[in-house]
């Protein structure tokens, strides 16, 4: 028989006991659906962990901190060492903190081999931000970092000078600042008010250049380098000197087209100097890490039930060998080689694996674009852009040959025993 | 003088072994010319399946030897006996065989499919031994809405379809009633005379078997007489 034949007789053969064919299909379709699901989730969440990659680091861009000092119990408490700077509440776990970095810190960081410039990254918490005579409303800043790309629903974004005090808002504050439209507000200009160390408050004015998207990382507000400078100046003023000049972390500037290699090099380089260095997609790195699990595991359960399926064509399988028991036997006695009344039956289980798996994920896909734009106006409207499933034509082709490997394996035991089939046992009657 | 075309060298089959042990052919010799037609003749357990089953290469004797134009059928591989069985055997079984959900067409293309034919040339094929049998208005009906004569006719067209040297037909009219079965009877020997396809059949109807140029008896494993039929006396000496 030639390949064709095969393919067209083992179809044939599928559907000549319909009810058993749909059964099997069905169990292969669930565990394909499922896995088609958990694949499309981790997908979609990765995929959207990519594109807030670029609202939150740039390439080229590194964040240095000195590693917080581990006190051993079995070594007692750590020497007090008068030199050190003082520690600062870091994020993390409560209570943890990292070494503050100086003055000092940021020349011996600019003189590690890559490091094209430093700057250290300052706190900066305002009061509240105002416009005209109306509300003033509480916001939590973080300082543009040059190269970053900014979801922006209006406006253009920061201007290419460093020194303008610029300002780029979260949609959420556009109405209850009294804008009234995400338009309206580009160009206008907003007070932002910061306490200072001797609890005077003084205001500082800013032009709103752009009304972002919230991300991931929360409704946060963008201001421009100098808007940086001068609200953290303010904020210093009657600070003692020897808490000017301390930072939680220094933004560390290297070449954006640096490979992987190279990137591993200086932050190697900085841990020999006594610092740790972590860029974005590191940060990022670990989230994806925590995904790729949490997905893995739901892949394992859907496996479990293609396995569970599997069982379900080996028994389909035996049962045709041995209702066309007589047929097996007559096509070799017509000169049907084993190999290819194996080839018969195996092509037999891959089809009905392709009909499951391919049905599979022709409905998952479907449901899951279903479930994720209703999911996405509704329960996850305040992360926009998630798409919390997405299919990626290779991940889903990797699910259709699974299975249709997985038919495969299935098929060996009833299809070799239709092989050795004794032509005259067979065809033998009473 | 007519080569033989198969010959059977004291062939014994034993099945099984100890106390349960039964040899169903005990050394039977036998030569079959090219073009005869020849009834191997017993009762049920006689042997005679067996014999058939070791002539058409579907089993192995446990000694003594089969040859087939002259070479010994034992020393064939796996790849030329299949190609022996595809084009040089056809077969008629008492019990159709036909693949109940296929049409008659496919049923009878299905030696064709196995020996890599075309589509094309195995429709064409298979259509002209339909016609020959008188089946060719039946080609697309389901195999299972035909009587018992058509779907003899149409094992038949299988047979022959390949255009083998031998036709083997175990009981081929065993399960048609008389009128039937002498009208299968009939295209079997049409093709015998007319286009001079060997033909083995086993039977235990003896008049069936006068039919036939030459009658081999067979009882208990051996055979006990051999008998050229009166009309065809000439040919057989």
């Amino acid at each position: 028989m030639r390949a064709a034949d095969i393919l067209g007789t083992a179809v044939g053969n599928a559907f000549r006991s319909r009810l058993r064919t749909v059964l099997t299909v069905i169990a292969i379709f669930i565990g394909a659906f499922t896995l088609t699901i958990t694949n499309g989730l981790g997908t979609g969440i990765n995929n959207y962990i990519d594109s807030q990659l670029g609202s939150i680091g740039a390439p080229g861009v590194m964040t240095v901190t000195k590693p917080t000092e581990v006190v051993e119990a079995a070594t007692g408490p750590a020497e007090y060492d008068p030199d050190a700077a003082s520690e600062l509440d870091a994020q993390g776990p409560p209570g943890s903190t990292v070494q503050a970095l100086t003055g000092a810190d940021v020349s011996a960081v600019g003189d590690v081999d890559g490091v094209t410039s430093v700057d250290p990254i300052v706190a900066v918490s305002p009061d509240y931000v105002q416009w005209g005579a109306g509300d003033r409303l509480v916001l939590a800043v973080s300082e543009f970092a040059s190269g970053t790309s900014i979801d922006l629903a209006a406006g253009v974004g920061f201007g290419a000078a460093a020194d303008r005090l610029e300002i780029v808002l979260p949609t959420t504050y556009v109405e209850p600042l009294g804008f009234a439209s995400d338009e309206a507000a580009v160009g206008e200009t907003v007070a932002v008010a910061v306490t200072d160390a001797t609890g005077g408050q003084h205001t500082v004015d800013a032009v709103v250049v752009g009304i972002q998207e919230p991300s991931l990382l929360g409704a946060s507000t963008s201001i421009s380098p100098a808007l940086t400078t001068a609200l953290y100046d303010l904020q210093s003023t009657g600070l003692p000197a020897t808490a000017v000049g301390q930072y939680g972390s220094l933004s560390v500037h290297f070449d954006p087209a640096s490979t992987d290699a190279e990137v591993q090099a200086l932050t190697s380089e900085l841990a020999a100097a006594g610092y740790t260095g972590t860029t974005v997609a590191d940060q990022i790195g670990v989230f994806q890490t925590i995904v790729d699990g949490i997905i893995l595991v739901l892949n394992a359960f859907a496996v479990i039930a293609l396995l569970a399926a599997g069982f379900g064509i080996i028994n389909t399988l035996l049962m045709s060998v041995q209702e066309r028991t007589r047929e097996i036997g007559l096509m070799k006695a017509m000169g049907m080689s084993g190999g290819r009344i194996f080839a018969l039956f195996s092509t037999e289980a891959v089809f009905i694996g392709f009909l499951g798996s391919a049905l599979g994920a022709v409905v998952g896909i479907v449901t899951g674009l279903g479930i994720s734009s209703v999911l996405s106006n509704g329960l996850l409207a305040d992360l926009a852009g998630l798409q919390i499933l997405a299919f990626d034509p290779v991940s889903v082709g990797g699910v259709l040959l699974l299975v249709m490997g997985i038919a495969l394996v299935a098929a060996v035991l009833p299809a070799s025993r239709a092989a050795r089939q004794s032509p005259i046992e067979s065809l033998r009657y009473e | 003088m007519p080569t033989p075309v198969l010959t059977a060298t004291d062939v014994t089959k034993r099945y099984g072994s100890g106390p349960t042990r039964f040899d169903a052919l005990k050394g039977v010799s036998l030569e079959i010319l090219e073009g005869e037609s020849v009834a191997i003749v017993g009762k049920s357990g006689s042997g005679k399946s067996t014999l058939m089953h070791i002539l058409a290469l579907l089993d192995t004797p446990t000694t003594g030897g089969v040859e087939v134009d002259g070479s010994d059928a034992a020393t064939l591989t796996g790849a030329q006996l299949n190609a022996l069985r595809n084009r040089t055997f056809g077969f008629v079984f008492q019990q159709f065989f036909l693949t109940a959900g296929a049409s008659v067409l496919e049923n009878v293309m299905l030696p064709l499919k196995i020996a890599r034919i075309g589509s094309r040339e195995r429709r064409r094929l298979a259509m002209s031994a339909l016609e020959r049998l008188e089946l060719a208005d039946k080609a697309a009906n389901k195999a299972t809405n035909l009587s018992g004569g058509q779907k003899q006719r149409a094992v038949i067209a299988r047979a022959l379809v390949n255009s083998p040297r031998i036709i083997f037909a175990d009981e081929p009219t065993g399960n048609l009633d008389t009128a039937t079965g002498a009208v299968v009877e009939d295209m079997l020997f049409a093709l015998n005379r007319d286009q001079g396809i060997t033909l083995v059949i086993v039977t235990h109807d003896e008049e069936l078997a006068a039919r036939c140029d030459r009658r081999i008896f067979i009882r208990d494993g051996l055979i006990v007489e051999s008998l050229a039929s009166a009309t065809t006396e000439g040919l057989a000496a």
